[in-house]
């Protein structure tokens, strides 16, 4: 399964997290011309319970949808961090909000903290735009998908009028990456 | 070149049903079908199509039937507990030949079960879920892209031989998302019911003398004639003599059973010299193709038999490879359905093995792969 990269978007019924996955398939498979699957799972629940959302890219045909190797799974809720953290690979990443999520579960993956909701909240001024920062994080930290392939994607799925302040998170989200890393 | 698509399974369903021809939809919403009766409410409207969502799955099946009935091609979408609820319209359907589609996106259970997770322990009743004798088409596509494809084939056949089909996919392959290339018109065919030649004061319905298939009028163009449940005669008033009832019934079986080489599908990998093989459908058949490729990678001499079409079952090809392999392992998130039929088809010429899964979690090519080692 060489180049079969498998991305886990994870957190609470509601928080947009099965649209994540959605925009960043879409980038990978429409705008990058990849193969990539998106897949979701989530309980009855209309709000609230983990939620995840799965997108596995790859220049090879995709098989089996779902991850079980994970290269890099976010947890924006401690729930679904407990929950789901552990398909997460031994070299893998996991990628946390900084404020909810306290407790890192122990393994020998890389964790990278970084504030997406407060991001979203105080710089962008919407805390539901939190799902539109984690894509730019994502995106920074895997590189796996082109910039302006997410930007245009991002823009084919976000509700009319909001198209500056979903690129805004967009960017806000990249800067997080950047500034961490300087 | 088509046009290039990220979409669900079930919207590509819907995207198939379309490029099919199909013109009215009448269902109830239920998880995890929602999303084709969506995108049907949202399309038909636009193409001059009617979507009607009805007061309960009986109704919606009732409406589909009359939908056809006046010529249109016509499609319900539901999951286990509606697809219970549609069983008696749909012997209806199979016995008074009227061509539609349904489509299953099976989730678990018995009863409301487990309404956001796979299943596959429905295949059985899309064979035998109405009572009675009575013929069954159903395909089981497993990739977003076979779904469109299916779903115009689902059409084509049903108009073909004048009998319902179903098509049955588990809710990961309805609603994982996957890039398509709708095909543009007139590049897959598309089949349209025989009609009749005759005028309307000499049309029998129900007359099989020329052939197993008879030509089908449209409602509201002049024919008028008898639509019963009951056996019935060629001018479909209602029989109940020998041997009619009989030769009628013969009929309904042999438009499905003497035309398996037109309906029969499926995918062969890597079985010309695989010692082991998997019989596997819908996301267990993904998950078994990853494991094969797995194996293979380490010398695994194992392959794949996928079939797309389910009912009518494969049997002369499972029976050509029960005779060609020392196992077949079939992985299916039932607690044994499926494999009992591959198991009728081998006589006991190899092992069989199951590997059976209910609890809302996918079959992982994990576990395919050690069931594979196990055998070998």
């Amino acid at each position: 399964m060489s180049g079969r990269y498998e991305i886990r978007f994870s957190g609470s019924g509601g928080q947009g997290l099965i649209l994540a996955g959605v925009i960043f398939a879409e980038a990978a498979a429409i705008y990058d011309n990849k193969n990539a699957v998106q897949s979701q799972s989530y309980g009855p629940e209309a709000r609230g319970g983990a939620s995840k959302s799965e997108v596995i890219i790859s220049d090879e045909t995709i098989d089996f949808p779902k991850a079980t190797s994970i290269d890099l799974m976010l947890a924006l809720t401690q729930e679904a961090c407990a929950k789901y953290y552990k398909d997460i690979k031994p070299d893998g990443t996991l990628l946390v909000d900084e404020d909810f999520v306290r407790e890192i579960p122990k393994g020998s993956f890389k964790v990278i903290s970084l504030p997406i909701i407060r991001t979203a909240s105080e710089e962008i001024g919407k805390a539901f735009a939190a799902n539109i920062v984690a894509i730019g994080t994502i995106a920074a930290i895997t590189g796996r998908v082109s910039r302006e392939a997410v930007e245009k994607a991002v823009l084919s799925r976000v509700p009319k009028g909001t198209e500056d302040l979903n690129k805004r998170a967009l960017l806000a989200g990249y800067d997080l990456v950047k500034r961490r890393a300087n | 070149m088509g046009k290039i698509k990220l979409l669900q399974g079930n919207e590509a369903c819907a995207e198939g049903a379309l490029y099919a021809g199909c013109t009215f939809f009448a269902g109830y919403p239920i998880t995890p079908s929602t999303e084709v009766a969506e995108y049907m409410a949202r399309r038909l409207p636009q193409i001059g199509g009617v979507f009607l969502q009805m007061e309960d799955e009986i109704a919606a099946m009732a409406a589909v039937i009359g939908g056809a009935l006046t010529g249109c091609k016509s499609l319900t979408a539901t999951s286990g507990p509606g697809f219970s609820l549609k069983q008696e319209n749909m012997g209806f359907a199979m016995l008074t030949e009227v061509p539609c589609v349904i489509v299953n996106v099976m989730r678990g259970g018995p009863s409301t079960g487990v309404p956001t997770g796979p299943g596959q322990s429905d295949i059985m009743q899309c064979k035998w879920g109405t009572h009675g004798d009575h013929p069954a088409i159903c395909l089981t596509p497993a990739y977003v892209q076979e779904i469109f494809s299916e779903t115009v084939r689902a059409f084509n056949l049903s108009e073909k031989y004048r009998t319902p089909v179903i098509i049955a996919y588990d809710e990961i392959v309805g609603h994982m998302r996957e890039r398509i290339e709708i095909s543009d018109p007139g590049v897959l065919p598309v089949v349209q019911r025989p009609r009749p030649a005759c005028p309307p004061a000499e049309y029998l319905p129900y007359d099989d003398s020329k052939g197993d298939v008879p030509p089908m009028a449209n409602f509201f163009e002049g024919y008028r004639y008898h639509v019963t449940g009951l056996n019935h005669g060629p001018d479909g008033f209602p029989v109940n003599a020998s041997p009619r009832i009989h030769t009628d019934e013969l009929r309904l079986i042999r438009k499905v059973d003497s035309n398996r080489a037109d309906i029969v599908k499926f995918e062969e990998y890597l079985l010309e010299d695989a010692e082991v093989a998997v019989f596997a459908y819908g996301v267990s058949g993904r998950s078994a193709k990853t494991a094969v490729n797995q194996v293979r990678s380490e010398g695994v001499k194992a392959g794949l038999f996928r079939p797309l079409t389910i009912w009518p079952f494969p049997e002369e090809q499972v029976a050509g490879l029960s005779g060609r392999v020392r196992k077949i392992i079939v992985p299916e998130l039932s607690l044994g359905q499926i494999i009992h039929e591959v198991d009728r088809c081998s006589k006991g010429r190899c092992g069989i093995e199951g590997i059976h899964r209910v609890d809302g979690d996918p079959i992982t090519p994990a576990q395919i792969v050690a069931r594979i080692k196990e055998v070998m």
